[in-house]
This record gives C-alpha cells, sequence and structure tokens, in this order.
C-alpha cells in the first residue's frame, strides 16, 4: 500500500482541463520527483495533495485516508503529518524565523516552551540557519528563505515532505545544497518526500522515482535509468531540451482565437 | 437594449455574491470567536487580538480625537450662526450633546477605522494570499478564519465603540469650548447642560451602532484581502475597495439605524 495515492484525479478550471485522469502512487521512504515544464499542471497536483482544492472526480487517499472526501478534523490530522515547503516559502513575515519554525509547535503540541526552543534550534541547524532564529523573513536572502521553509516544514516531524520548486530561483550552488539536504533528510530520518521541479539536473540528483508530466497527464514514472530509457517523444524533448515546435503552438493558438471569435457572433 | 439588461443581471448577480459571501465570512467568524476569546480560548489568539485593539484602537486615538474636535467647532459654529438668529444659541449645546452621542461620535470613527485598519486588514491578509501565506496556515492544519480573522473582528467590536466614545467625548468638548469663548459659558455648566440633554437611549443607540460598523468594517477588509487574485496590484486594489465599500455600507446602515430608531423613539 503506497504512502499517496492518486486515482483517476480530473481538475478543471472554468471548464478547461489541466489534470486529466491522473493516476500517481507515491512509496513511502522515496523521494518522488514530480517533473515537468511550466503549465503541465504540476503544481495544480501539488495543491489537490495538499487538499487546498477539491478535484472535478478521482481520488487522492494520503496514508489510507480519501483527502477528498474526508471530515475537516480527518484533513486537519492528516496535514500534521504533511510538512510543506512552498515555492515562494510562505513564511510569515510579521514572525521571526524562530517563531516561524515554532508556530505549529506551540500550538499543535503541549511541549515545553524551553523543548520547543531546542527543537527550532535543531530544525535550523539542520539546514544550517541556526544563527539567523532572531531574523525576520524580509531579512533573508532568497536561497536562506527557502531552507527555512524547509526548517518550518520538519517542525512537527512529518512523514511526508513536500516541497514545491525548491531550487527554483536559486543559484547553482544554493541549489546543489538544498539538493543535498534533500537527500540527508531523506538517509537520516527514512522520509518521503514528493519534490515539484522543472530542473532535470535537480531532479536526477534526488529522486528515486521521477513522474513525467505532460498536459495534465502522466507520460512516464520510473526510476532514473527507467526515465533516461524512455523513448516517448516528450519525454526525450524534455531530456535533451528541444524547443517545442512553435508552428503547432502557433496553430493552435489561431484555431483556438477562430472558435473565440466565432462563439461570440 | 439586452446588453444593458446582461449587465444589471450580473452585477446585481455579483453584489448579492459580494453579500453572501460577506455573510458567510461573518457566521464563519463568529463561531471561530471563542478560540480569540480570553481564559476560554487560545492564548495565542487573544494576544493577538489584543496586539489589533492597541492597532485599531490606541494608535487610533489621536486621529480620531482631532477630527472629533474639528468637526465639533464645526457643528457648533453652523449651528449657531443659525440659531444665534432666533436667539437661541444654548439650543447649540443640545445640538452638539445630541448630534455627537448619536451620529457623528460612531460615523467619524468609523470613517476613521475603515480608511485605517479596514484598509490594513485588506492589505495584510492579501499579502498573506499573495504569498501563499494563508495556504501555509491551511496545510499547517490551522484554521485561517480562526487564526487570522477571529482575532480581528474581536479586536475591532472592543476597540471602535470605545473609539466612539471617546470621539463623541471629545466632540461635545470642542462644542464646549466654543460655547466658553462666544457666550463665557463655564465649561462645568457646559457638561452640566449636556448631561440633562443626553439620554441612555441615545448611548445604547450609539454602541450598537458601532457594533455594526466594527463588523462591516472588518468584514469587508478582510473579505477585500481574502478575494485578492494574483499579485501585488491586486493587493491595491482590493484595499482601495475595502476603503471604499466598508464607507458606504457604514452610511447605508448608518441611515437604516437612524430610521430605526427614530421610528421607535417616537412611540
Amino acid at each position: 500500500m503506497s504512502l499517496i495515492s492518486v486515482r483517476d484525479l480530473v481538475v478543471e478550471y472554468d471548464g478547461r482541463r489541466v489534470l486529466d485522469g491522473l493516476n500517481l502512487d507515491i512509496e513511502a521512504g522515496e523521494i518522488t520527483v514530480l517533473l515537468g515544464g511550466s503549465g503541465s499542471g504540476k503544481s495544480t497536483l501539488l495543491r489537490q495533495i495538499l487538499g487546498l482544492e477539491r478535484p472535478k472526480s478521482g481520488s487522492i487517499s494520503i496514508k489510507g485516508t480519501d483527502i477528498t472526501l474526508c471530515s475537516p478534523a480527518d484533513l486537519k490530522a492528516i496535514r500534521r503529518s504533511v510538512g510543506v515547503a512552498f515555492q515562494s516559502a510562505a513564511l510569515f513575515n510579521s514572525l521571526s524565523l524562530e517563531e516561524n519554525v515554532a508556530l505549529t509547535l506551540r500550538e499543535h503540541t503541549a511541549l515545553a516552551p524551553s523543548v520547543i526552543d531546542l527543537i527550532v534550534w535543531l530544525k535550523l541547524a539542520v539546514v544550517g540557519l541556526a544563527d539567523f532564529g532572531k531574523l525576520h523573513p524580509q531579512e533573508l536572502s532568497g536561497g536562506m528563505k527557502k531552507r527555512a521553509a524547509v526548517a518550518r516544514a520538519l517542525a512537527l516531524d512529518p512523514e511526508i515532505l513536500v516541497l514545491d520548486e525548491p531550487s527554483a530561483g536559486l543559484d547553482p550552488i544554493v541549489a546543489a545544497e538544498l539538493d543535498e539536504l534533500i537527500v540527508f533528510l531523506k538517509e537520516t530520518f527514512q522520509i518521503t518526500a514528493l519534490v515539484v521541479t522543472h530542473e532535470m539536473h535537480s531532479a536526477f540528483r534526488i529522486a528515486d522515482r521521477i513522474a513525467m508530466l505532460f498536459d495534465g497527464k502522466l507520460l512516464a514514472v520510473g526510476t532514473k535509468d527507467e526515465i533516461r530509457a524512455n523513448q516517448n517523444p516528450r519525454v526525450r524533448q524534455f531530456l535533451n531540451r528541444v524547443p517545442a515546435k512553435h508552428t503547432a503552438a502557433l496553430a493552435s493558438y489561431l484555431e483556438r482565437y477562430v472558435q473565440g471569435q466565432e462563439a461570440k457572433r | 437594449m439586452a446588453n444593458l439588461l446582461e449587465i444589471t443581471g450580473r452585477e446585481t448577480l455579483s453584489q448579492l455574491d459580494y453579500v453572501g459571501s460577506l455573510n458567510i465570512q461573518l457566521w464563519a467568524t463568529l463561531r471561530g470567536m471563542r478560540a480569540a476569546l480570553p481564559l476560554v480560548g487560545n492564548r495565542h489568539r487573544w494576544r493577538a487580538a489584543v496586539h489589533q485593539m492597541l492597532d485599531i484602537g490606541v494608535h487610533a486615538l489621536p486621529m480620531v480625537a482631532l477630527m472629533a474636535m474639528c468637526s465639533g467647532f464645526i457643528l457648533a459654529m453652523q449651528g449657531a450662526s443659525e440659531l444665534r438668529r432666533f436667539g437661541a444659541l444654548h439650543f447649540v449645546i443640545d445640538l452638539v450633546a445630541v448630534g455627537f452621542t448619536r451620529e457623528l461620535g460612531p460615523l467619524l470613527t468609523a470613517i476613521a477605522v475603515s480608511g485605517r485598519s479596514g484598509s490594513a486588514f485588506a492589505a495584510e491578509i492579501g499579502t498573506m494570499k499573495v504569498t501563499e501565506e494563508i495556504d501555509a496556515l491551511k496545510v499547517m492544519a490551522f484554521e485561517p478564519v480562526e487564526f487570522v480573522l477571529a482575532p480581528k473582528y474581536l479586536a475591532a467590536l472592543v476597540a471602535v465603540p470605545c473609539l466612539s466614545i471617546v470621539a463623541a467625548f471629545f466632540g461635545i468638548f470642542a462644542g464646549g469650548l466654543f460655547m466658553f469663548f462666544s457666550t463665557h459659558l463655564g465649561l462645568l455648566l457646559y457638561f452640566r447642560y449636556v448631561l440633562t440633554s443626553i439620554e441612555l437611549r441615545d448611548v445604547i443607540a450609539a454602541m450598537i451602532k458601532s457594533v455594526a460598523f466594527a463588523t462591516i468594517i472588518a468584514h469587508v477588509g478582510c473579505l477585500e484581502g481574502l478575494r485578492v487574485r494574483g499579485g501585488p496590484d491586486a493587493v491595491g486594489r482590493s484595499t482601495t475597495s475595502a476603503v471604499v465599500r466598508s464607507t458606504f455600507l457604514v452610511i447605508v446602515a448608518d441611515a437604516i439605524f437612524t430610521t430605526i430608531f427614530y421610528f421607535v423613539g417616537k412611540t
């Protein structure tokens, strides 16, 4: 039984199908990387798995509970075992780094303040920010914010760690450090991670399993070697960084434009 | 013609949608409010609420007091210039006292608070929305309504009536200063006249009004913030719209309440 399983997920925004009957299994103790270009539906899938939006149809179960149907109380209970680091870090600007990390500990546990301080220090130390706890998010660089977001996601010792574009907008050195950190977390804490990214290099560095998303469907799922050996033209295109044929995109744009004009009439 | 009907229909639906959302949010916040109360609730929410009270109430005090003083002078002078012709200058006292307790105290406060705090709510929550902080709260198993909205609403419910009382006091005080300088009426005597002209009913009416105004300002501000979609420009637009809509709704509510009290008072 996989830790997270997505079944026949369909998501539509204003009648536009973003995810189309998607199936995905995420195994415990593995790093699964969700790889795909912009607009492929990665972020949408992530928001669905986090229970931030409801699908049109299909189901998502985490640890055996279907989060599309369960009660708000059950959803809250599941969310406590999931740590999330958002693309924009989403640290609370009114709180210092320490307070950001301590927030869930203070409110969801009955730990003594001294114990919380210690845990916060440890979590910040894991991401190399132990000396910066007193600073506020706006005083940090982009890379530090992302690492702080990881520390906050780790606060409650989650079983599942979800990272949305951890290396986007970072320089290669910091991005590589973050990759090392993710692998380190998996090896030391046996954490299950779901990492959304569009950066090939990072994906192949950290992944146990890669799921490639294109146009709301999964193109391929497999280990690094399986993906490298995959002969699907879209997968090859992504791996070899071949630019998309603009003529096709233009044609579909024109087609939609003409349809729009007819609809107006 | 069909186009006009279409626009009217769409606009009506969107306004109804707005009022509906406002109602849903109000009830959700009232349910989440227990968490923000002292002793029975969560102490972190209560602390946030106290913080908000300082921001909405205490920090607005000088501005509200000054606005009320100026309006008090204006009302006294405008009243005096007319009443003087009938030799009824002492009615200025009643005008200022009753006018400020029933009407101008709560209304001036509401306008000041909607400009200061209503816009701040919209900007703060809108920014949280744009930077995914609201989503972060949700995935951290917090209820944004309880975490963000309830302390703000509780703070507004406490701070706005208090500010209204202060505004009424300063307005009446300004009227006293005017009477002192124009007719050499002693301030103590002035306040004694004031107390005879105000009834308890006026004070209760003012409190009911200011609670309603607090509700409107807090909820319009928060709803505008939560409706932000997109980037920083949307935050700016929501801030403007929070002030415009809450000021408008405050004045509409004031008209409704004044009408009700007028007819209730007659019997």
